[in-house]
């Protein structure tokens, strides 16, 4: 088993390097499309409100296909990586904007009006009453899509980034070494996501205040 | 206009054999949906039991389920099962089986969220009011019960027919895999078919996921 730990380990490195700068994108992106829906931006509201329905409602390796495949055809040509990291973001971009949206929607009107009675501006509203309970409220919901997302990872393969499932398929269809590949692979993913999980786990007990008192 | 490769659908039988593997892999989600339902209900009720055996128990398999890519169980369950169990499992019962693995744990702990939403006030004030047990599951907590659940195990079919495309990965025909086939025997007369079908199939997944997730968010609306 030890001879394919460094093909594990490299498989490794580039499901994180696509995940995670995938995940940061999301981020971006979900924040710009909440944002814009948030305060109901004419036409961009309805062009965020097609792409989120659109994302959400396909899965990831039907549209990395058409990426990767589809798109070279009509001249534009994607690089396996970029369409790996484009495809997560803009799959993940719909999924927390879904999040960040919700959480600015669950605190009520009341009170923004009333922190706004009370003498406060706009930027204090959203700094000291809005933002500490969306956030906290959202916590549970965006750690689930990293989770989500990381998991998703996994059909890299299929436009042929070697990343651990590819690896382990590669053993598996070459040398025959499926027991070996198998634990492998559950080895790399656990060392993958269960930090992620437990650490998401600790975040979302300590910002747990939202609605405490209610 | 490009050639968008579209004019492939329409030879032969091709949009024909497209529905045939959506269908595949519809057939292999509402199974599996199926079986997660019921499981699902079940689990969710015996996670709310105080048994620490219990407890611990269906801890680890939700923890196995939500850190593991359903990709990794559906290669342990088809290499995996052939090569320890010495089992020819075939790939459309693997990935029912994955997907009903999956989807009980999903389907439990929506189910285990549901139940323990409803605040212990809500028996007390039930039973202060002269309701026997029954009157108060049967007027009280089950109605609020269900209305927590069905918009978000309406959302888990959709997740589900989703992740039916991973699939193609372990050898299903089903759309993905018919597209590839089509864009194959295409490749000379029509090259830009990889376009046009993947397009098409991308539209299909979603005619089939987008009104179900519609009937959700309007549940979810109307319920709230």
């Amino acid at each position: 088993m030890q001879e394919y730990l460094p093909l594990f380990t490299k498989a490794m490195w580039l499901t994180l390097r696509i995940g995670w700068m995938g995940i940061l994108l999301s981020i971006v992106i979900g924040l710009v499309t909440a944002l814009i829906r948030h305060f109901n931006v004419p036409v961009l509201k309805q062009i965020t409100g097609i792409y989120i329905e659109l994302f959400r409602n396909t899965p990831l390796l039907v549209q990395l296909f058409f990426m990767y495949y589809g798109l070279p055809r009509l001249g534009v040509s994607i690089s396996a990586e970029a369409c790996g990291v484009l495809g997560l973001a803009l799959l993940g971009g719909a999924y927390m904007a879904e999040v960040f949206r919700s959480g600015l929607e669950s605190i009520e009107p009341i009170q923004s009006e009333s922190a706004l009675s009370l003498g406060m501006n706009h930027a204090q509203v959203m700094r000291h009453i809005i933002l500490p309970q969306a956030v906290s409220t959202s916590v549970p919901a965006f750690i689930a899509n990293i989770i989500f997302l990381l998991k998703e990872t996994s059909v890299f393969s299929a436009i042929s980034l070697m990343d651990l499932m590819f690896t382990a398929k590669d053993l598996i269809g070459l040398y025959y070494k499926t027991i070996e590949s198998l634990t492998l692979l559950v080895i790399f993913y656990l060392i993958i996501l269960l930090p992620v999980s437990i650490i998401g786990s600790i975040i979302e007990r300590r910002m747990r205040y939202a609605g405490f008192g209610a | 206009m490009p050639d968008l490769g579209l004019e492939v659908l329409f030879k032969g039988i091709n949009m024909q054999r497209l529905l045939e593997g959506l269908w595949v892999s519809m057939r292999i989600s509402l199974i599996s949906v199926a079986i997660s339902m019921v499981l699902g209900l079940l689990l969710g009720a015996l996670m709310t039991r105080k048994n620490p055996v219990i407890k611990v128990l269906t801890r680890i398999y939700l923890e196995i389920v939500r850190v593991m890519p359903q990709m990794v169980l559906l290669f342990i369950a088809f290499f995996g099962a052939t090569r320890v169990l010495g089992i020819d499992i075939d790939a459309e019962a693997a990935s029912i089986f994955v997907f009903s693995f999956w989807g009980t744990a999903e389907m439990g702990d929506l189910v285990r969220s549901a139940l323990i939403s409803i605040p212990k006030h809500q028996y007390e004030s039930g039973a202060a009011l002269g309701l026997t047990e029954r009157q108060v599951y049967y007027h009280i907590v089950i109605p609020q019960t269900v209305r927590r659940l069905i918009p978000n195990s309406i959302n888990l079919i959709t997740r589900m027919i989703k992740t039916t495309s991973l699939v193609m990965m372990i050898g299903v025909v089903e759309v993905l895999k018919v597209g590839q086939q089509i864009i194959e025997a295409n490749r000379s007369s029509s090259p830009n078919a990889a376009f046009g079908i993947y397009l098409t199939v991308f539209v299909l997944y979603f005619i089939a996921c987008w009104p179900i997730s519609m009937l959700a968010k309007f549940l979810e609306r109307k319920w709230n």
